[in-house]
Order: C-alpha cells, then sequence, then structure tokens
C-alpha cells in the first residue's frame, strides 16, 4: 500500500534498500549520509537484518564482499573520502563478478574538503572503481523520492549484471526533506545464486569466488565477460529524461541536483528568449550518448552544467563529437549554481 | 583361513584437500600448516559447511588447496571479508588464512577490530617473519637484527621499528574466544598445534567468539637456509622473541 511521507534523501536511500529487499549493511560514518547508517541500525536487526559499524570504508567494502559472496543483497553508503576508500573493494568485487549497491553523497573535495554539495566524484563514480578494466554501474537520482525507487532498483540490477551499483547524489539531496511515495518492503528472494559460497555444500560442486587470474588469455576472457555484461546494460538499463523546446537553440546537459535547477533556468531563458531542451542523465553509467548526440545535430551550442569543473561535461563531449560547439557552467568546492546565473549563461551563449 | 590384508591405509591426504600439487618451496611450513587445518576440518566434520579465506602473500592460492568453498580477499582484508560472510551465515564454519605481511602490517587494523567485535571465526596466522611471495622484505614480525631484502643490514629500531607481537596485543580483548601461538618444528609440536587448531574451529562451532592460532613458520628460502636449518632458526631464535603459549581457552573455561 503505497504512503506518502516527508522523509530526507538519507532517509529515502535507507528505506528504498529495505524496501528493495537490502538486509545487509555495512558502514562508517561520514557526513552528510550519516542518517543512512543510523537508520539501517535502527530498522534492520528488527527484521532479521544485520547492521555492522566497520573499522573503515575499507573495512565496510570488504564486508560487504564477503557478504555479497554468499548471495546477500548487501549495501554500504558513504561521501566522497570514504568512496575513495572503497575503491580497492568494489576493483576487486567486479574481478570477483560480485553485485552491491553502494550510496555516494558526495561533498566538497579534494582532501577532507568540506560538507556541502558537489558533483566532482563524477570521474570517481563512473571511471573509478579502483585500479583495473571495470567500472560500477552508476545512477544518478534528482529529487527524494528517486533516490528511494533508484535505490531499491539498484539490488536486482545488481545481481543481473554481477556488479557494484553506484547511487550518486549529493549533500543536498542527502539532507533535503520532500514528500516520498513508500512501497511495502519487499523480501529478497530465498534462492541463492548458483555462485554463492557457504550453506550447507552437501551434493554440489564447490564454489570459489576470486578475481586472482595470473594467466593473462583467462584474465581477459574475464575482463571481456564483463565488458560484455556493461554492453547489456547500455541496452537496457540506459535511462534519461528530457524536456523544454521541441526546436531548441540550446541543449541544456545537467544530471542530479543541478539538473534540477536547470528545470527553473531553462523556463527562465525561455522568458528571455532563447528556447533550450534539458536532458538529464539517470544513469551515467551506461551514458545516454544516442539521445545527446541526436540533439547535438539540431542545436546550434550545448552548455553543460556541473559542479565540478569539467568531469561530466568529457562524457557529453564526447556523445556531441564535435557537432556543435560544448560550453561549461561548472561551480566547485562545495557551491551551488543559482537558476538565475545559469539562464545569464544560456543567455550569454546564445 | 584367516584371510590376509594386503595393506592397510594408515596415512592419506584429508578429504578436505584437493588433489592438486601445491606451490609452495621445498621445506615450507605452509603446506604443513594446510594439512593440519585440513585434518581439523575433516575430524570434526565440518568439510561441507566451511568457506575457506584466502589471502595475499605465499598461501594466495589456498583456494586451491582447500576443498571447500572459498573466497579470495585482498591483502589484509580477509577478516572484514570473513565477517560479511559470517554475518549473512552464521552457521556456515568461516577461517582465513594469513601471513604476517596480511595480518600484522596492512591488514592490522581488520583482525584487530574482527576480534574487539568478537567475531565468531577462526584465523590462522602464519608468521615466517618476511613477506615471503614478494621476495622477502621486512614484515612487522622481522626479529631485531634479521636480515631481509629490505633490512640489509639486520633490522634496526631507528629504520623498522620492534617486532609486533600479535598473540600478547589480541590477548587483552574481550572477544576473543580462542588464541595460541604454536610452531611445527617437530613431530611433537606439529601434534601440539593440531590440537589447538581443533580448539580455534571447536570454539567457532560452539559460538564463543573470535580464534586465532598463530603458527611461528619457516621460509627457507628468504632466510636463506636448508629447511632443517630454517626449523633450527625457529626453536634458537624466533621462539625468544614469539613464546609458544594458549593464551586464552573459553572451551576450557566452560567447562
Ligand atoms: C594492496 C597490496 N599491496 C601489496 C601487495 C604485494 N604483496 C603481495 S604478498 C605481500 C606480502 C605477503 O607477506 P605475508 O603476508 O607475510 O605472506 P607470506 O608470503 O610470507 O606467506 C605483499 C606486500 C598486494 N598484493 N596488494
Ligand atoms: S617464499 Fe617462503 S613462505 Fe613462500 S613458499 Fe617459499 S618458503 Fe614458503
Ligand atoms: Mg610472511
Amino acid at each position: 500500500m503505497p504512503e506518502r511521507q516527508l522523509i530526507t534523501g538519507n532517509e529515502a536511500a535507507a528505506e528504498g534498500a529495505i524496501a528493495g529487499g537490502c538486509r545487509y549493511f555495512f558502514g562508517y560514518p561520514i557526513t552528510p549520509q550519516n542518517r543512512i547508517p543510523e537508520y539501517m541500525s535502527e530498522h534492520l536487526p528488527p527484521i532479521g537484518g544485520v547492521y555492522i559499524q566497520a573499522e573503515s570504508e575499507v573495512a565496510a567494502i570488504n564486508m560487504v564482499y564477503g557478504a555479497a559472496a554468499t548471495g546477500a543483497w548487501a549495501m554500504t553508503t558513504s561521501s566522497s573520502p570514504g568512496i575513495s576508500l572503497m575503491q580497492e573493494g568494489l576493483s576487486y568485487m567486479i574481478g570477483a563478478e560480485l553485485p552491491c549497491v553502494l550510496v555516494n553523497m558526495a561533498r566538497g573535495g579534494p582532501g577532507l574538503g568540506n560538507i556541502a554539495p558537489a558533483q566532482s566524484d563524477y570521474w570517481l563514480a563512473t571511471r573509478g572503481a579502483g585500479h583495473g578494466d571495470g567500472r560500477c554501474l552508476t545512477f544518478a537520482p534528482f529529487s527524494v523520492q528517486e533516490i528511494y525507487d533508484l535505490v531499491g532498483q539498484a539490488f536486482p540490477i545488481a545481481q543481473k549484471y554481477r556488479n557494484p551499483v553506484m547511487i550518486l547524489a549529493d549533500a543536498v539531496l542527502a539532507s533535503m526533506r520532500e514528500p516520498c511515495a513508500l512501497r511495502d518492503r519487499l523480501d529478497p528472494p530465498e534462492e541463492k545464486p548458483s555462485w554463492a559460497v557457504g550453506g550447507d555444500q552437501k551434493g554440489r560442486q564447490r564454489n570459489i569466488v576470486n578475481s586472482l587470474w595470473t594467466d593473462p588469455p583467462v584474465m581477459e576472457e574475464v575482463n571481456l565477460r564483463i565488458q560484455q555484461r556493461y554492453r547489456e546494460a547500455a541496452q537496457n538499463e540506459t535511462r534519461w529524461t528530457e524536456h523544454g523546446a521541441d526546436d531548441p537553440e540550446i541543449l541544456v546537459c545537467a544530471y542530479g541536483i543541478s539538473a534540477r535547477i536547470c528545470q527553473t533556468a531553462i523556463e527562465h531563458a525561455a522568458e528571455a528568449g532563447v528556447a533550450c531542451r534539458l536532458i538529464r542523465p539517470i544513469s551515467l553509467f551506461p551514458f545516454p550518448t544516442e539521445v545527446i548526440a541526436d540533439w547535438a545535430q539540431r542545436v546550434d551550442k550545448v552548455l553543460v552544467v556541473e559542479l565540478s569543473m569539467g568531469q561530466f561535461i568529457e562524457d557529453v563531449r564526447l556523445a556531441v563529437a564535435g557537432a556543435c560547439p560544448v560550453e561549461l557552467f561548472g561551480r566547485t568546492g562545495g557551491m551551488l549554481v543559482t537558476p538565475e546565473e545559469v539562464a545569464e549563461r544560456i543567455i550569454e551563449i546564445a | 583361513m584367516a584371510e590376509t590384508k594386503l595393506a592397510e591405509s594408515v596415512y592419506k591426504r584429508p578429504e578436505s584437500l584437493t588433489d592438486v600439487q601445491m606451490r609452495y618451496c621445498p621445506g615450507c611450513t605452509h603446506g604443513i600448516a594446510h594439512r593440519l587445518v585440513a585434518e581439523v576440518l575433516d575430524e570434526l566434520g565440518l568439510k561441507e559447511r566451511t568457506v575457506a579465506i584466502a589471502t595475499v602473500g605465499c598461501s594466495v592460492y589456498a583456494y586451491e588447496y582447500f576443498d571447500t568453498d572459498a573466497v579470495q580477499a585482498a591483502h589484509g582484508r580477509g577478516p572484514a571479508v570473513a565477517t560479511g560472510i559470517k554475518r549473512c551465515q552464521p552457521d556456515t564454519i568461516v577461517f582465513t588464512y594469513q601471513g604476517d605481511g596480511d595480518l600484522a602490517a596492512i591488514g592490522l587494523a581488520e583482525v584487530m577490530h574482527a576480534a574487539t567485535r568478537a567475531e565468531n571465526f577462526t584465523v590462522i596466522f602464519v608468521n615466517n617473519a618476511v613477506f615471503g611471495m614478494t621476495q622477502g622484505q621486512m614484515a612487522p614480525t622481522t626479529l631485531m637484527g634479521q636480515k631481509t631484502t629490505t633490512t640489509p643490514q639486520g633490522r634496526s629500531v631507528e629504520q623498522g621499528g620492534y617486532p609486533l607481537n600479535i598473540c600478547e596485543l589480541l590477548a587483552q580483548i574481550p572477544g576473543v574466544a580462542y588464541l595460541a601461538r604454536e610452531t611445527m618444528t617437530s613431530p611433537k609440536r606439529i601434534r601440539q598445534a593440531k590440537r589447538s587448531l581443533k580448539k580455534a574451529f571447536q570454539a567457532q562451532a560452539a559460538g564463543l567468539g573470535f580464534s586465532l592460532v598463530e603458527l611461528v613458520s619457516s621460509c627457507p628460502t628468504w632466510w636463506h637456509m636448508k629447511p632443517l636449518e630454517a626449523l633450527q632458526w625457529i626453536e634458537d631464535v624466533m621462539l625468544e622473541q614469539y613464546p609458544l603459549k594458549v593464551f586464552v581457552d573459553k572451551l576450557a573455561e566452560g567447562q
């Protein structure tokens, strides 16, 4: 029975995970996402789940690795500095073809930075996942409701592609409060995947979860299998929204919180006589390349708005492939853009 | 007429070990340690509900040798991975197999905190006082004055600080249910080591908490010794820094 509640993005991430079937949480506190582990510590044990406060993010992601190896639906959450520490574990999970869900409520950096909203973990989220040839499947919500929905949906996606899925949001989305329609909590599936370790091993072959392949041809085969899954994910999981003028001069590309600001900005620009269309990628990897490539043929210019100094723009440029000029409007270090500033920039370049 | 017994098997490969050739150097005690763990799993009837966790070091291929479900973990992270498995499946028997570089250097936080949380799994800690796999560099457990490839003049306080005694550290932690230091330098010592390993797994099976058995081990290759000399060096030198002892035994206390 859907029920609407006024909750924060952090609470939406936590409850969305539980509703999606997650019962195992391992994490280490860091602002601005502390409400997630707090919520999990309160809500998981009563329903037979497990909450463990790890000694570090390094340990947390490795606990998730162990949990995932048993076929459990496990997650961790953190914010930028903690996500840096999880890179090793993510690389091992990708190599061992293990699913998990992690949430990054990104904050200003580099270094200890600050606890203000930032999108400067774009590369970390879409290119990262540590060393090697793997990546996280990455989704970027722009509202409390979308955090709730995407976190829940991320679990079956992670299982299907046997790969970590990252939900990339930021300090504003983490702490803002919005009405959110909550679903009943799903139970995780009872049947374990065939590759899972543990339990009663009688009458089956032993299972090994491993990312060590010393023979390069074998390692290449594993990597090609992983790449094949990414191609399938590109077919099935590429998501975006678009709206605005049907015959625009300017295409605006933004994701997450900046896309939300751009919604108002393109209305201001329209009032000033500049027709814009806004494309908001929801999946960052796989990236909605084709739709951006299509529109790039039909506009004069593309404006990329991001809370970083030119990370997301690289994927947009790859999609535009030189079809028209691509301009950046970025703020960094925890600074937000305003709709007025974005509108001004649109008018300036039009 | 009485039947003649042609042959009676008195010694064979434990069921919990696979029939593959191990990659260890001749005379290395990793092989004995594997066999002892496997014998204990057989004798306690745990083979079909055990997950072995191989870590990073010469024993990285342990998942090929133990004939159970297995997970290979990142360097030092075995106890965190074990925590994840055990918390999801409390009835599964879980053990990590870690060298001194893996456990006492890069993985010190993970093992300490697993013990403080009284995680109910078993750690097999193979202390050979060097990083064997990476060609014999100094480990936290390297003895004072010991020559390694990164302490060519011998370990000095200025350069490498002091040896780290893991059991003595862990002995203070209430979450520890069984804790012992053993070695494998003679048949007698090997039998004693096996008794401790068995108790560690029994403590886990009884749900008593964290258990660890340190095995003072040899690395003839990087100690530049013949296998027997290496065993003698353990007796003469290493055991002075790392005395054999049962530090904690909650099984005995419970009796
Ligand atoms: C993150 C990381 N750092 C370094 C290494 C390289 N490395 C592999 S094994 C090892 C040391 C192993 O020593 P120990 O744990 O004592 O095991 P042994 O080989 O002596 O049995 C190191 C440093 C690695 N694999 N991963
Ligand atoms: S290098 Fe040392 S620890 Fe490694 S297998 Fe050889 S003797 Fe054993
Ligand atoms: Mg060693």
